[in-house]
């Protein structure tokens, strides 16, 4: 805001009223599809569940669509929590263990999580389809979880190997002379030292849970056992080919808000956590 | 207590407490690396077995029939189109998301309330999520239901009705939904680079264009090899925005490699084997480019 009196000009006003016009516009493209599609989803179009006049015609046929909505968001939410769960739980202990302790194969192990990110996920997802079914998790849930924690191990224990690092060593070596073993260290004195962290990681582990499309595709056949992204994918092609584009919309809207919501929340955490450092040199 | 046990023993409790320290660090490290063993090595281990081996999904491992499976995905007549259309659009996705990251990025780099509220506005479709994304502009780009459906009816244009159509309304929707993303990165990047370093710049009267081709680009390599190789790999191994929007049409023009990988092993031929086989050889790629980018970076670096 320091700049404020520069801008309250007149002659401040009339050099930046492009800046406005230019940015504002590409804020509308933007936002537009957004809006567009929350207000289309409650209005009355011919072809969909919302013929006459505005309502939640729309999104009461996605409710009913095959085993109900509630159903998949059930889904979807036990696969996105499970996954958070799993990825805090690892990268935690983890980043402790890469940031804190010298162990031998430290190195390797490492690299090895590293290198997820240079495999394809088809890649992986074939072979995991084959090996999931070999130990009773196909079309399970929790399978889908497991892999989807897999995929979010290479930046969340980056993540928290930093945020670790970034905490004087004084503090936890302090805790230690008090009496403290090393995991009474951690749970006391590092997990509220490491919360932006903690966010941040589990912030993204939700995001691509709740989000993710092609894991389910490949791993859940049961209609009943389907995260809602494969759901609302799949109504499209339903009743004899004709799209329902009003149901459609109304599931990218209940698919939209919760990340949108949980974006805006958590915006200045997060936004921060890429900013102190994560990413730099 | 002779001079040489007391010379001896701090070596020895080090050592204890050393043996102490790994043993510690591999118990919070084990949950991971029994996840990086199950699910990552084993499943890697399991691609190269299945390249090799005729495997059809329903019946299972058939014994080795290397190399019949490399031969079976290359002569697969989509093979060479798919290769080709994946590299054309990861040409234009990388060009257009690292000019259009940087673009925002600088134009919203000082915090006032309208660039806030504009760094806001462009990072909100991240959130989303690609199939999202790409099911919202399924309904936005219909000749049906869209906004700008009687325009394009009476206009006779499609969005997806063309190859090149395809392809481009496509690569609007990914700009849409990663651009912003790709502007927080090149934010990062552009927060690493010391203001004085512009000062002296603008003391020695050196234009805009000047202090951004000669002091911003160079400052901001690493952040651009970065972005670059995200945006490159992302791109190589797109997948749900064709299924979703372009179901890889029309006339078989937008398939990219991993929905030519999904279609083998899922839709029809239900052979895991060539799939595998298509796996190792899109796996190869990747490293080999990735490695090749890393490179040029840093032989940049260095002159």
């Amino acid at each position: 805001m320091a700049r404020r009196p520069a801008m309250t000009t007149l002659g401040g006003v009339v050099i930046r009223t492009p800046f406005w016009v230019l940015t504002g516009a590409i804020a509308v493209i933007f936002l537009y599809p957004l809006v567009w599609t929350t207000i289309s989803s409650v209005a009355p179009r011919a072809g969909t569940s919302q013929v006459d006049g505005w309502g939640f015609g729309n999104y009461l046929a996605l409710a009913d669509y095959q085993a109900g909505i509630w159903v998949y968001l059930l889904n979807s939410v036990i696969v996105s929590l499970a996954t958070v769960a799993m990825t805090l739980v690892l990268s935690l202990l983890s980043g402790y263990a890469f940031a804190r302790f010298r162990f031998p194969g430290k190195n390797g192990l490492f690299l090895l999580v590293l290198g997820i990110l240079m495999v394809p996920y088809a890649t992986l997802l074939i072979p995991l389809y084959v090996l999931l079914n070999q130990v009773g998790l196909s079309n399970s849930l929790f399978g889908v979880a497991l892999v989807l924690t897999v995929f979010q191990l290479p930046f969340s224990i980056f993540m928290m190997r930093i945020s670790f690092e970034s905490i004087p060593k004084e503090m936890d070596e302090a805790a230690k002379v008090d009496g403290c073993s090393s995991f009474s260290a951690l749970w006391r004195v590092l997990v509220p030292a490491v919360k932006p962290g903690l966010i941040t990681v589990g912030l993204f582990a939700f995001l691509a849970a709740w989000n993710d499309f092609f894991a389910p595709l490949i791993l859940i056949n049961d209609s009943n056992r389907m995260t809602l992204p494969l759901a609302v994918s799949n109504l499209r092609g339903q009743v004899q080919g004709v799209v329902d584009y009003g149901a459609t919309e109304a599931g990218v809207v209940v698919l939209a808000v919760p990340c949108i919501l949980l974006f805006l929340i958590l915006q200045r955490h997060y936004v921060r956590g890429f900013m102190s450092g994560a990413f730099k040199g | 207590m002779s001079a040489d046990a007391l010379i001896q023993r701090p070596p020895q409790g080090r050592r204890r407490r050393r043996w102490g320290e790994s043993a510690q660090g591999w118990l919070y490290a084990a949950p991971t690396a029994l996840f990086i063993v199950f699910l990552f090595v084993l499943p890697l281990l399991t691609v190269l077995r299945m390249s090799a081996s005729d495997w059809p999904l329903l019946a299972g491992d058939q014994g080795w029939n290397l190399p019949d499976n490399f031969v079976k995905a290359v002569d697969n007549r989509f093979f060479a189109d798919s290769v080709v259309f994946t590299l054309k659009y990861t040409v234009l996705a990388t060009v257009l998301l690292i000019v259009l990251g940087l673009g925002l990025a600088l134009l919203v780099q000082e915090s006032t309330r309208w660039k806030g509220f504009l760094r806001t506005a462009f990072l909100i479709p991240s959130a989303l999520g690609l199939a999202s994304a790409s099911l919202l502009f399924y309904v936005l780009y219909s000749p049906i239901a869209g906004p700008f459906a009687e325009q394009m009816n009476a206009l006779g244009i499609s969005f997806l009705g063309t190859p090149d159509a395809a392809l481009w309304s496509t690569l609007f929707l990914i700009v849409w939904r990663y651009a912003g993303f790709y502007m927080l990165l090149m934010l990062v990047g552009l927060q690493g680079i010391p203001d004085d370093v512009y000062e002296a710049a603008r003391i020695d009267g050196a234009s805009r264009w000047q202090i951004f081709g000669r002091i911003t680009l160079p400052l901001l390599r690493p952040t651009l090899a970065l972005t670059t190789i995200l945006c490159v790999t992302g791109s190589l191994l797109a997948f749900e925005q064709f299924y979703i929007l372009t179901k890889g049409g029309p006339d078989n023009s937008t398939i990219t490699v991993v929905q030519l990988i999904y279609s083998v092993a899922f839709q029809g031929q239900n052979d895991l084997g060539v799939a595998g086989a298509l796996s190792v050889i899109v796996l190869i790629a990747l490293v080999v480019i990735n490695f090749v980018q890393l490179r040029a970076f840093r032989t940049g670096e260095e002159s």
